[in-house]
């Protein structure tokens, strides 16, 4: 194939158009650190701890297991919940025995995957928004003063809907008859794990 | 394959000449008091800067398109309209509303993106007429005291103009269910962010 002309020389000049755009500095132009730190530390709380990291790819690990429509209605109705329990916890209302919870969250939606539980509809809903609640709750009463509330949450929101999303991915080979024995085992690690996180908000 | 170009060197030194120095900008110090862009780009970059404006519109717009091109044609005309009206009165006005109200928009209009409401027309008009003389008045208020005025206005009702055209003809012609699930899910992480500022608004010792 001959690659000449006046559309290779145009084409070629788009690459090097790319190229100089990707390799622009930063752009310095209103300066807010404590904005972008608010983002940023909001990004980063929920992948701060295992156990929340390891309980919302559960929720996704399952969704996908269960299908249309709890695949879709899982992180759509979660982050909401959540989010209610963290305005709980803002609110300064108490929520006993959280992480305990959490790791209930991680012990119950564990052995959900490993066994491919499929309850209705509307049970699995109800049992993932009960521990969105206290996922929330925990995050609402650690989010650090002195932040810009609206990036905070902005980032934390996401960090937790991209954490659902990689669930999702992940739990996605649950299409394919080889992935169904791993997808089942992952579950039986995130129970086990939820076992220690148990322990260790017990003793 | 060939990988010969038949572009005459020298037109290739001239338009690297000329793309090169343009292409390899140094930090842009482009803050709009130095650069003296006006207050109409001021305006314009105010909102898109401000996520306490931008994330409700945006939710508007995603509700809209999600309820097909009426709506969104609609709300694409009222929004502006009534952020115009919103930010002159807020303009005159020099004050009076509480900024946490705004996490109540981002609460109802997300949550209604989530549950993808199916409202009637005069909803969604009430709706993107509610948003737009809220959010315009706290402008307003807020652009009284730099003195950015009407001009400033004006940049960001053009950009409240750009952002509901782009994004409610962007969701409308969505037809797949997953497509559709997308936005749910952007609705439901608006809702979410909300009810979060929620808390931080009414927290004790807030």
């Amino acid at each position: 194939m001959n690659y000449t002309g006046p559309r290779a020389a145009a084409e070629m000049w788009v690459l090097v158009v790319l190229a100089f755009l990707a390799w622009v500095p930063a752009a310095h132009a209103h300066i807010l650190q404590r904005e972008a730190a608010s983002f940023l530390t909001g990004l980063g709380h929920p992948i701060s701890g295992l156990d929340h990291v390891l309980a919302m790819i559960a929720v996704g690990l399952w969704g996908a297991q269960l299908g249309a429509p709890a695949l879709w209605l899982l992180p759509v109705a979660f982050p909401m919940v959540m989010a209610l329990g963290g305005m709980v916890g803002l609110l300064g209302m108490p929520l006993p025995g959280v992480e305990a919870g959490i790791a209930a969250s991680m012990i119950l939606l564990g052995l959900a995957v490993t066994s491919e539980l499929r309850p209705p509809l509307a049970t699995a809903v109800v049992l993932v928004g009960i521990f969105g609640v206290f996922h929330g709750h925990s995050h609402g009463t650690e989010l650090p003063p002195g932040q810009s509330a609206l990036l905070y949450s902005t980032g934390f929101v996401i960090a937790t809907g991209c954490l659902h999303a990689v669930g999702i991915g992940v739990g996605l080979i649950h299409r394919w008859p080889w992935g169904q024995r791993p997808l089942r085992a992952a579950g039986a690690v995130i129970a086990v794990a939820g076992v220690f996180f148990m322990w260790r908000a017990i003793v | 394959m060939s990988g010969r170009v038949s572009l005459k060197p020298w037109r290739q030194i001239v338009i690297a000449g000329g793309l090169g120095p343009a292409l390899w900008p140094s930090g842009a110090e482009a803050h709009l008091v130095t650069t003296g862009l006006g207050p109409v780009y001021d305006g314009l970059l105010h909102f898109a800067l401000t996520p306490e404006d931008l994330v409700p519109a945006l939710a508007l717009a995603l509700l809209a398109g999600l309820r097909g091109a009426a709506h969104g044609r609609r709300a694409l005309f009222v929004l502006p309209a009534a952020w115009l009206l919103g930010g002159l009165l807020g303009l005159a006005a020099h004050g009076g509303m509480s900024p946490a109200l705004t996490s109540i928009s981002f609460v109802l209009l997300g949550g209604l993106v989530a549950a993808d409401a199916r409202l009637p027309l005069y909803a969604t008009t009430m709706l993107a007429a509610l948003l737009g003389l809220f959010n315009g008045y706290l402008n307003g208020t807020a652009m009284a005291q730099p003195g950015l005025g009407t001009l400033g206005l004006l940049g960001i009702v053009a950009a409240v103009f750009t952002l509901v055209a782009l994004a409610a003809s962007f969701v409308a012609p969505l037809r797949a269910a997953w497509a559709r699930v997308v936005v749910r899910v952007a609705g439901s992480w608006i809702a979410a962010i909300g009810l979060l500022l929620l808390g931080w608004a009414f927290r004790p010792g807030a």
